[in-house]
């Protein structure tokens, strides 16, 4: 995007105008996120920059609404439920989608296709109607309104991520390491985890991080499937919004978006790995 | 020339020219190294790599039927179940069958109602299915209430009739000698006395068993008598030996006898017979019609005996007709009333208002992608970050954050003030309304339009534009014509995951959409969880997935399902 120098008035108007609508469009990306993280440490209990905050007065901000979170026993309770399902559910996702992604990968698979899209289902169909569909049938076999419900329904929601992310990994997987190792004498229980489960790491654990994410995340299909007792995060957050507002959400947001921060790096820095493992890429 | 000793066709032994010609010589299929034949060994090789792949597969397609797959098959199959209907009302369904419509229907459809909803009373089943038929026409669960209620007062006048007759008709007993066959009475008389004996003894009673003699002789009595045994047995946890049967049943025998049924019933049972069918010419008799009518006069009113018809079929369409606001009425299918009309107009406000925001999101979207794709490589990278950091904050969160600075008395609002665009006294309203859904939503989804688009732009080389400028032509020009056909793709990749995305959102419109925001998804999660018409619910839901599967079905066409990116 370099302007040549021989671009006339008009040209450079417009490049410089075409700079100034894509950085507001950022801004209208990012500034919703950002705004809140200061607007968390208000003294008072609003929703907007009290004039002190402006002003940059120490009092004016406080630290109240994070110690709100960390000793309200309802705010406590679901982050508790949260950490309690999120990583169950995760794990369940990741081993069964990353065996199946090892058998999809394979050369010879029947109906490739049809399976696919059944595994992926769960990322397409509108979570309201998954949270629909499993509240009715849930309710019918007794697993509405338990653990294990809200556990299986997580995991489900989050193997197409799982999936999508090993098999992008074993596209780039040279097959004639297996071979090479088969040829040494390793079994194939053996070859999965001293050479293809090393080269393929990055991709699993990048999966089980959107997983987890989904999991951590997600409120339609818990509002449904749980009951109280399953009360997570988002759904704590949900009623939060919807009932009586309160600023707490906000100190909650902010650790929130400091996770999100975390993972993305985390995720970021793996495909990196990822790529230069299988040289695909030096970047 | 070659040495005849030393030429290749002197050797014996294992080599190529000697196994080629052994295997011409054969005639038969190449063999592979173990003596099978090679395609048989193939295929073998290859049947055996499949099931090892679907045998990796095949834990997680089995999670997947079982947690998603049937969940979302009962969904469909719970859109056009109608069971409630024939199950509670079988005898009313069967005697309704010929009624044409017109009036009230005839005296053998009352008596059938009564029957029937004296043992759904008894069930407590009578308030599901009139909350069930209330979802067709308002009223009649308040009316199926109140008939519950006061239903075994029916065939009253019966009863009272036989009592005075004889008392022994008051007596349980009399009626299990009548109905009940001898081997039952038998086993019944060992339980009791074992119940008797033992205190802790507390295995069930024996199940009742009709006397088939019984079952012939009165045709009308003897199953609803059968009927109130199991009922009282099961419901009740009591014996039929010791609970004297509802008036209805009484009303039965009258119809047996008056019909000149009842013969050759034996004993002290039989006597009574033979008195009460002198007697029953002589009875006052009373209609199961003007009971009804007495309980409430709506059963006079042919609507609901229209509705009780037109809702008998195990499945039914209904539900799919109410969610695109037609009804099943016994006349056909009609339009609902006019303010009662919803279902259309929140399939097309969701539609629009998804194409709202698609739009907005290609126009925000192209030119973040477009300065993306042409930017150095560490410079795109850094700014890719501004795009995958909402994409990875938590839903709730950016949704917190729309609801906190599109308030009346939020940052937005006073941000404007202090610039002096809207008077104080006159701030804009932001939220609870079409446009706080479009806002958060635009804001929600834009990396899902931005990441296809800069997946596609990467890939478009730069020398296309550069050779159109230099063949002269302006630089709009070779946007338009040269750079734009080439994005097309992500546009349309950007745009399909955008509108699916959008069309099946529930959180966002919920908080941000007041009552002009809400998408049709808002409808069928206030039906599972506050109307509880689980149907409509499910129909609703049946045409949203529909429409989705057809959408991805196209996004498939043009992207294919392995091309999903995560960023």
């Amino acid at each position: 995007m370099e302007l040549p120098p021989y671009a006339t008035l008009g040209q450079k108007i417009w490049h410089y105008t075409f700079y100034v609508i894509c950085g507001l469009i950022f801004f209208f990306l990012i500034a919703p996120i950002l705004t809140i993280i200061p607007l968390s440490f208000n003294a008072e209990n609003f929703f907007t920059f009290t004039p002190g905050m402006l002003a940059f007065e120490a009092e004016a901000y406080s630290l109240k609404h994070y110690e709100d979170f960390f000793t309200n026993p309802s705010w406590q309770q679901a982050l508790r439920n949260s950490v309690q399902i999120a990583p169950v559910a995760t794990l369940i996702s990741v081993a069964l989608g990353t065996l199946a992604a090892v058998g999809l990968s394979q050369p010879h698979v029947p109906a490739r296709r049809a399976i696919m899209a059944i595994l992926i289902s769960p990322m397409i169909v509108p979570l309201i109607i998954s949270a629909a569909g499993m509240y009715f049938f849930y309710s019918r076999i007794g697993l509405q309104g338990t653990y294990l419900g809200v556990v299986l329904a997580h995991a489900a929601l989050g193997i197409p991520f799982v999936i999508i992310t090993v098999t992008a990994t074993l596209v780039g997987f040279d097959n004639s390491l297996t071979r090479a190792s088969a040829n040494l004498g390793a079994g194939p229980v053996r070859t999965f985890f001293k050479v293809q489960m090393p080269l393929i790491l990055p991709g699993v654990v990048s999966g089980g991080l959107f997983a987890f994410i989904t999991s951590f995340d997600e409120v339609v299909v818990v509002l449904f499937v749980g009951s109280a007792g399953q009360k997570t995060l988002p759904w704590q957050m949900f009623i939060g919004l919807r009932e009586q507002i309160s600023p707490t959400i906000l100190a909650v947001a902010t650790i929130l978006v400091v996770i999100s921060i975390a993972l993305l790096t985390t995720v970021e820095l793996l495909r990196r790995r990822s790529e230069r493992l299988r040289g695909l890429s030096p970047s | 020339m070659t040495d005849s000793a030393t030429g290749p066709d002197q050797f014996t032994g294992a080599t190529p020219d000697n196994a080629l010609r052994d295997a011409d010589r054969a005639a038969g299929p190449v063999l592979a190294a173990d003596g099978r034949p090679l395609k048989q060994s193939l295929s073998r090789a290859l049947r055996a790599q499949k099931l090892r792949a679907l045998g990796l597969i095949s834990p997680l397609l089995l999670f997947i039927l079982i947690t998603f797959i049937l969940p979302i098959a009962d969904m469909l199959f719970r859109s056009v179940e109608n069971q409630i209907v024939s199950e509670t009302l079988p005898r009313t369904v069967l005697a309704l069958e010929d009624w044409e419509g017109e009036g009230t229907p005839d005296e053998v459809v009352f008596r059938a109602l009564a029957a029937d909803l004296v043992i759904a009373a008894e069930q407590k089943l009578h308030t599901r299915l009139g909350s069930r038929l209330n979802y067709e026409t308002t009223g009649l669960s308040s009316l199926f209430r109140k008939t519950g209620r006061d239903v075994d007062e029916i065939g009253e006048v019966y009863l009272d009739q036989f009592e005075a007759l004889d008392p022994a008709w008051e007596e349980p007993g009399t009626w299990v000698a009548l109905m009940a066959a001898p081997d039952w009475i038998e086993a019944q008389a060992d339980w009791a006395a074992q119940a008797e004996a033992d205190r802790d003894f507390d295995s069930p009673e024996p199940r009742f068993r009709l006397d088939p003699a019984a079952g012939e002789a009165f045709p009308v009595a003897a199953p609803l008598y059968q009927r109130f045994a199991e009922v009282i047995q099961v419901e009740n946890e009591d014996s039929p030996t010791e609970e004297e049967p509802w008036p209805i049943v009484y009303q039965a025998l009258y119809e047996d006898l008056i019909a000149g049924h009842g013969e050759g019933v034996a004993g002290e049972a039989g006597r009574l017979i033979a008195a009460a069918r002198d007697a029953v010419p002589g009875f006052e008799t009373a209609s199961a019609r003007e009971g009804f009518l007495e309980i409430d006069e709506d059963w006079g009113n042919p609507e609901v005996w229209g509705t009780i018809q037109s809702f008998s079929d195990p499945y039914t369409a209904g539900y799919f007709l109410s969610s695109i606001d037609l009804q099943l009425t016994p006349n056909g299918v009609e339009k609902q009333p006019e303010d009662q009309q919803i279902y259309i107009l929140l399939f097309q406000r969701t539609l629009f208002m998804s194409l709202v925001i698609m739009g907005s999101c290609v126009l925000l979207g192209y030119p973040i992608a477009f300065l993306l794709s042409n930017l150095p490589l560490r410079t795109s990278n850094l700014l890719l970050i501004l795009v995958l950091l909402p994409f990875w904050t938590s839903l709730l969160v950016r949704t917190s954050a729309w609801k906190v600075l599109l308030q009346q008395q939020g940052v937005i609002n006073d941000v404007l003030v202090w610039i002096g665009l809207v008077a104080d006294n006159n701030r804009l309203e932001l939220i609870n309304n079409q446009t706080g859904t479009i806002i958060a939503m635009t804001h929600i989804l834009l990396p899902f339009m931005i990441l296809p688009l800069y997946s596609v732009m990467k890939t478009i080389p730069p020398y296309y534009v550069r050779a159109a400028k230099s063949l002269g032509a302006t630089p709009f020009t070779a946007f338009w014509r040269v750079y734009f056909p080439q994005s097309v793709p992500g546009i349309g990749a950007g745009c399909i995951l955008v509108f699916i995305l959008s069309i099946g959102y529930y959180i966002t419109p919920e908080l941000v959409g007041g009552t002009t925001g809400t998408f049709i998804s808002n409808r069928i999660a206030y039906h599972i969880s506050q109307s509880l018409n689980w149907g409509l619910a499910a129909a609703l839901g049946s045409i949203l997935l529909a429409v989705v599967l057809v959408l991805y079905y196209i996004y498939d066409k043009i992207v294919g399902i392995d091309n999903v990116s995560l960023g």
